[in-house]
């Protein structure tokens, strides 16, 4: 008989948290749905899935895309939800090829903002080289949804000579970032409006496929894990990585670069960088040999001239996050608890 | 009660008194100079923001002074080193180095 | 950025934390207190221990003014979100603060219209924005924050805004501070005091820590530059058998504060009799109310409050952290049922609160000490 898998998740109600990328999630995920779902021998829990069909193997993802306002300086709803697929599959190692997707409508929404998103969909989609198979459509009572929500599912094959994996970080590998930090997360901030700032910030949604292509072209075999840091930002995605291999992250903060407007912002909001939202950049794990070569091929690329080396994995302090100053100052940074919020004190 | 951060004024806005346009690393807001009645902000200020007021400008002289009086720390030590190496002068407490910030 | 990355140049600091060394007798512990939670946040943030020797201690004050904030008020402002028409409008800050019933966040899940300001300016605006809704907005903060809250009902009164409330729950730094040294087992050498507070009351207000309470006291500003020269300071006035107070942060201080911000605060607010500290008890003269000529923006006179006293669970060590007595670890409830996810108080869910801190950083760094290992200088 099959035991009775123990749920660990314990609130009574789901709150924004869960759904923030940090902490809560995480312990929905754990706490509910692997017990329930999960394979009893799943091993940590990544980007996507790999399955093997007929010999061959592939990677699938899904993710949903509920972002308010829709459209913000940079991108809208519709690019997301496909590069945000698109990445997903490109951290893992594989190139996306096709995607469906479900669009879940609110009554009421103009027609003229649904063909916007579907527009931007399809030229995204031609960027990143995908096809859009099909989908599905949805439509609630006006207040349901916010204007409209968009789930994307993505499969892909994997690229040859890339395979990542938590457990094969090791002690003295390199950490590597594609661009610089923030900048969606701020943007979706200011573009709600509700405090009252302006910058000169936009969305970093791309596609990072092409970069991960150029990094793989020359050290493919050195390519530990990839992550691309969405909810929760850098910090998050580390520290899960820290917890699922057992060993430590350490970060030089000086190297990692962030747009003054993303710094002024954070600063002024009481913010930390690391937490905030990316959509267009990915970290890697990389082994020191090829570190190197790795950082000079992204930086050569179209898009990566501001990737930067931003630290290194040790076996202390294991499962932990660690960033140093320039003046030897150091501080554990911990995974968001929820979303992040504006502080004055 | 401590966030507060050092902005510069941009411009005084005209469609309300005290109000003015404030500029931190490239991010703009407006905010209320209105505490600073005694000795007002104009453009090119340097203010310190808390909750969207300004409540002190920025001296830069004091700034400055401080960077230097830091800068030195060491040098005098090692001055003072130099001279005592000459058996010329008893070192006392409070004889070496800067003198405190609140004369 | 201006005024902030010359405060964090690695060479100055190396400088200036080698005076630190330099000035510290081996023989001796200091027992430092930082009053205002910000300095608590900067100093973890900034990773300040690191450059110290280790007989310099922090003791964290209870200048934080979520974590001081007794869980009934918390209850007694979510309790206004019951009328429908009411926006609840906060900084960040509050919003993960637990109440007896929940946090504002969680109360917003629930369907409450909550929302965070940045300002009480943004707050004001609502109000005009929704003439059909009323808004509340939960003031908070020491001197630093009052002047605002104070100068937006100003401008709301001259306005003609009828919709629009505040829930003062402003307090004063002063009284905590008394409370700090009155207590029979506070042992402190010297305070590391409130950079911004201080640009509205001035360093005049602190000139009894010295003559009276015989501790030297520097008021210090933010980066870390400004921290460490304040520990110079301090050590200095140790060393030479000094007690006097300081102003390091003088490119924003001016020694006699900010006159048109108290007069603000004069004209709005007066002082209550007693307000109840968290963990503290009760301390005279230590918060602000609305003045009766505000009444009329008085959120505790429109509405009508449970005003009931809640205490905090009998576990929960909350009052001896804050004063500074006990560590956050040595809380029998820290790590274990009370964590930055699940605070039991507001010390672990504020960013300002020591327990947070504690918790994000050298509980980390206890735990590898007692197995062995130093966290790596890099």
């Amino acid at each position: 008989m099959q035991p009775v898998p123990k749920l660990r998740f314990r609130d009574t109600q789901i709150e924004m948290a869960h759904g923030a990328g940090g902490k809560a999630s995480r312990r929905l995920v754990e706490g509910l749905f692997v017990p329930l779902l999960g394979a009893p021998s799943a091993g940590p829990l990544g980007d996507s899935a790999y399955v093997r069909m007929n010999g061959t193997r592939l990677a699938i993802t899904t993710d949903s895309f509920v972002v308010k306002p829709l459209r913000f300086p940079g991108g809208s709803i519709g690019e997301l939800a496909v590069y945000g697929t698109v990445n997903d599959l490109a951290v893992s190692g594989a190139r996306a090829e096709t995607l469906v997707v479900t669009f879940v409508l609110e009554a009421g929404l103009p027609t003229e903002i649904l063909e916007y998103e579907v527009r931007a969909m399809a030229a995204a989609a031609r960027r990143a080289g995908v096809v859009i198979a099909g989908g599905d459509t949805k439509v609630v009572e006006h207040g349901k949804a916010d204007y409209m929500y968009i789930g994307s599912c993505g499969i892909g094959r994997l690229i040859d000579g890339v395979e990542v994996s938590p457990e094969s970080v090791r002690p003295g590998d390199r950490i590597l970032l594609s661009g610089p930090i923030g900048d969606h997360g701020i943007t979706i901030l200011l573009a709600r409006g509700e405090l009252d700032l302006e910058a000169e910030v936009c969305s970093d949604t791309r596609p990072v496929l092409p970069l991960i292509e150029a990094m793989a072209a020359v050290a493919a075999p050195g390519i530990r894990w990839m992550r691309d840091p969405t909810r929760g930002g850098v910090a998050t995605s580390l520290n899960e990585l820290a917890l699922d291999c057992g060993l430590g992250i350490c970060l030089a903060e000086e190297q990692i670069p962030v747009h003054n407007s993303v710094r002024g912002a954070c600063e002024l909001l009481g913010l930390e960088p690391m937490h905030i939202a990316n959509e267009g950049q990915f970290l890697a794990i990389v082994a020191p040999e090829f570190a190197d070569a790795a950082l000079a091929a992204l930086r050569a690329a179209p898009g990566g001239q501001e990737a930067a080396m931003i630290g290194e994995v040790r076996e202390q302090p294991a499962g932990t996050v660690l960033v140093s100053t320039l003046y030897g100052g150091t501080r554990v940074i911990d995974m968001l608890v929820g979303d992040p919020l504006p502080r004055i004190c | 009660m401590c966030l507060a951060i050092p902005g510069k004024i941009v411009e005084l806005l005209p469609e309300r008194e005290n109000l003015a346009l404030v500029e931190v690393s490239g991010v703009r807001r407006k905010i209320d100079v209105g505490l600073l009645n005694d000795d007002p902000a104009k453009a090119g200020d340097w203010v310190l923001i808390h909750v969207g007021f300004a409540m002190s400008k920025i001296s830069e002289r004091d700034a400055t002074d401080r960077m230097r009086v830091l800068a030195m720390l060491g040098e005098d030590e090692a001055a003072m080193r130099e001279i005592e190496g000459y058996g010329l002068v008893e070192s006392e407490p409070g004889s070496r180095g800067i003198r405190s910030g609140g004369s | 950025m201006r005024f902030v990355d010359e405060f964090r140049e690695p060479e100055l600091i190396n400088k200036t934390a080698q005076e630190i060394r330099r000035l510290t007798d081996p023989q001796r512990h200091y027992r430092l207190m930082e009053v205002c939670g910000g300095h608590t946040h900067a100093i973890y943030r900034f990773g300040l221990k690191d450059l110290l020797p280790p007989n310099i201690e922090f003791i964290h004050g209870p200048g934080c003014p979520v974590c001081v904030l007794p869980m009934g008020r918390i209850d007694d402002g979510l309790s206004m979100t019951e009328q429908p028409d009411v926006i609840f409008t906060a900084f960040g800050d509050m919003m993960r603060v637990p109440g007896t019933h929940g946090s504002p966040l969680e109360y917003k899940a629930r369907g409450a219209d909550i929302r965070i300001v940045y300002s009480p300016a943004d707050a004001l605006k609502l109000a005009q924005t929704n003439p059909d809704r009323h808004v509340m907005f939960f003031a908070i903060g020491f001197e630093t924050t009052a002047p605002s809250t104070g100068l937006t009902l100003m401008r709301a009164r001259a306005l003609g805004i009828r919709n629009f409330s505040v829930f003062c729950n402003h307090v004063t730094i002063i009284p905590a501070i008394r409370a700090i040294l009155d207590s029979p087992d506070m042992r402190l050498d010297a305070f590391i005091g409130p950079g911004h507070v201080s640009t509205v009351i001035g360093c005049r207000p602190y000139e009894w820590i010295a003559r009276q309470a015989g501790r030297p006291i520097v008021v210090s500003g933010f980066e870390p530059l400004d921290i460490l020269e304040s520990i110079v300071m301090l050590l200095r006035q140790l060393k030479e058998g000094r007690v006097e107070v300081e102003n390091q942060y003088k490119r924003v201080v001016p020694w006699e504060g900010n006159r048109a911000a108290l007069k603000v605060m004069a004209e709005v607010f007066q002082l209550r009799p007693y307000f109840e500290w968290r963990g503290m008890g009760f301390i005279s003269q230590s918060a602000l109310r609305l003045r009766d000529s505000y009444a009329e923006f008085d959120a505790e006179q429109r509405f009508r409050i449970p005003g009931i006293r809640v205490t905090d669970p009998k576990a929960a060590q909350c009052g001896e952290v804050l004063k500074g007595v006990l560590k956050p670890h040595q809380c029998k409830l820290f790590g274990k049922e009370c964590t930055p996810e699940l605070p039991v108080g507001a010390l672990m869910v504020s960013s300002e609160g020591s327990c947070a801190a504690y918790y994000n950083y050298e509980h980390r760094r206890a735990a590898l000490t007692s197995l062995g290992v130093t966290a790596p200088a890099l």
